[in-house]
């Protein structure tokens, strides 16, 4: 009873304000710090690896951006859907709040990888690798659904007519993904030495899953921040916000 | 069925007296094909070796031209509200009007496309395949572009913006089209990347009107 | 440390790596929080808030 009543809350706009007010000091201050412990790990603690020497460290910020430009995107599609199905109007400010975040990370993750690349492959760009290819599907589709909702006027239509899109997208991802990974098996070549590191000890491991609880903390503060903008945007003259106008944020 | 049969033959009706508008994807086809040698090289091996992935990517560029203007002109002279009012399930009549569409602008592809293979010296034995091929491709592509044709049915700009919604779904169909090609190129059976054709078009089928029939209530609630 | 930001070698595309992401996740968590304040300030300015006596008021916020 108590949780049904609290999803309920969630969909209150002065309820989620206030509430994302109060997570987002935590949020910022524990990514921070994991983020410090995690590229001092990765820098400086894992062992360098046996064929990349130094260079696999550019997996401690690859590897969980592209994580987090997939995670960003699932977040978006479901949050959309539960808008459109349930006419929520907050779920559909998560979906824009997720979507210029998860697009940056998955940015992120095709320029690491392209630098990680230069000194394994000997070039920036390298089609057969499905991993790097799929996230540049991907990059496309937040592309494509950042454009489509801002074409609209109606900011209602555009949240609804967008999130039609993001479900088609995330349908389509794991196919898309998996023809990406099968085709570039018929292409690939032996020498090409995947965005690896080939054999993964826990020194090693241990700094990537503290990236990657890191940048997943960094992601929902940056989203609760927008989210807080969207808000505030989207509810402008109601009178809770303009109660929190006389009394200032909490 | 029966609304699906009488807006089908409907949409038909329209195609036929409107024809200069449904030929236009298919001379679009023919002419970029033929601007890859200008770009490329008139060499025959080079041709041999690209003339899949022209011919395919001309055929995925035709299909997105060609339903560009599917939903458009019924929501611009009112019968789109039309279909909303009836009892039949929107679903079921986006459906017809991909079908008839598919039939007027995929099907002559399927005519057309063994000329431009012939033309970039792919082999006459495999151009049984590469019909079978676009013939279970081009619904897909039909049912894709119809999504991203709902979506911006109502931006006035909305063209451009629907190759860049629907160009990166139709990778797999790309993938799996041009490797059954390749196979009967060089002789192999093409079965399998022919089964995944059809496993995608009946993926896509099935859902795509669903998606777009949501597109279009949204874009004119 | 002179060895340590060599990185074997490899240091153009450690430090670039790891730069380009210190920016990118630095230029979000800014803009972010630069669109919260304009929200923030928006939602305050020219909404003259009503004092209980009936002296209109308006509030700026940080």
């Amino acid at each position: 009873m108590g949780i049904a009543r609290w999803f309920h809350q969630l969909a209150s706009p002065p309820y989620l304000f206030r509430l994302a007010g109060r997570l987002a000091p935590w949020l910022g201050i524990s990514a921070l710090a994991l983020l410090a412990v995690g590229t001092y790990g990765g820098l400086v603690l894992a062992p360098p690896d046996y064929l990349q020497g130094e260079g696999f460290r550019i997996i401690y910020v690859h590897v969980p951006s592209a994580y987090i430009g997939l995670m960003a995107y699932v977040v978006m599609a479901a949050a959309a859907a539960c808008g459109f199905i349930w006419r929520i109007k907050l779920a559909h400010a998560v979906a824009a709040s997720a979507a210029p975040v998860g697009a940056s990370f998955t940015f992120l993750a095709l320029v690491t990888g392209a630098v990680w690349g230069k000194p394994m492959w000997g070039t920036y760009w390298q089609w057969a690798d499905a991993r790097l290819v799929s996230e540049l599907v991907l990059f496309f589709l937040y592309l494509g659904y950042i454009l489509l909702r801002s074409s609209f006027d109606d900011r209602d239509k555009g949240d609804r007519v967008s999130a039609v899109l993001a479900v088609v997208g995330v349908v389509n991802v794991p196919i898309i993904h998996f023809s990406v990974e099968w085709w570039s098996t018929l292409h690939q070549g032996p020498t090409i030495a995947r965005l690896d590191a080939p054999s993964i000890t826990l020194d090693m491991l241990a700094p990537l899953l503290i990236m990657i609880a890191a940048y997943t903390l960094c992601f929902a503060w940056l989203v609760i921040r927008r989210l807080q903008a969207e808000i505030l945007e989207r509810e402008r003259g109601t009178r809770w916000v303009e109660r929190l106008a006389m009394e200032g944020p909490a | 069925m029966n609304t699906f049969t009488s807006l089908f033959a409907r949409d038909l009706k329209l195609a036929a007296r409107r024809w200069s508008e449904f030929s236009t994807p298919l001379i679009f086809f023919l002419i970029v094909a033929s601007l890859f040698p200008f770009a490329l090289s008139p060499d025959a091996a080079t041709l041999r070796t690209v003339g899949t992935g022209v011919l395919w990517i001309s055929a995925l560029l035709s299909s997105l031209l060609a339903l560009d203007g599917l939903f458009r002109t019924d929501v611009d002279d009112g019968s789109m509200e039309q279909l909303l009012l009836s009892p039949a399930s929107l679903s079921l009549l986006v459906f017809a009007k991909i079908s008839a569409h598919w039939v007027v602008s995929g099907l002559p592809l399927l005519l057309l496309a063994p000329l431009v293979a012939l033309s970039f010296y792919l082999p006459p034995a495999a151009v049984p395949t590469l019909v079978l091929a676009l013939l279970l491709a081009t619904p897909t592509l039909s049912a894709l572009a119809a999504v991203g044709a709902a979506l911006t049915v109502t931006l006035r700009a909305g063209g451009g913006l629907i190759g860049l919604l629907v160009l990166p779904l139709t990778s797999p169909v790309l993938i799996f089209g041009t490797r059954a090609t390749d196979l009967a190129i060089h002789g192999e059976p093409a079965a399998g990347a022919l089964y995944l054709l059809g496993a995608l078009a009946a993926f896509c089928l099935s859902l795509a009107p669903l998606a777009a029939s949501a597109a279009i209530r949204v874009n004119l609630e | 440390m002179k060895e340590f930001l060599a990185m074997g070698g490899y240091a153009a595309y450690v430090w670039t790596a790891y730069g380009l992401t210190a920016a990118v996740i630095g230029l979000n968590a800014w803009l972010a929080q630069r669109r919260y304040r304009q929200a923030l300030r928006q939602i305050g300015q020219g909404e003259a808030t009503r004092h209980p006596h009936g002296q209109p008021t308006v509030r700026k916020l940080s």
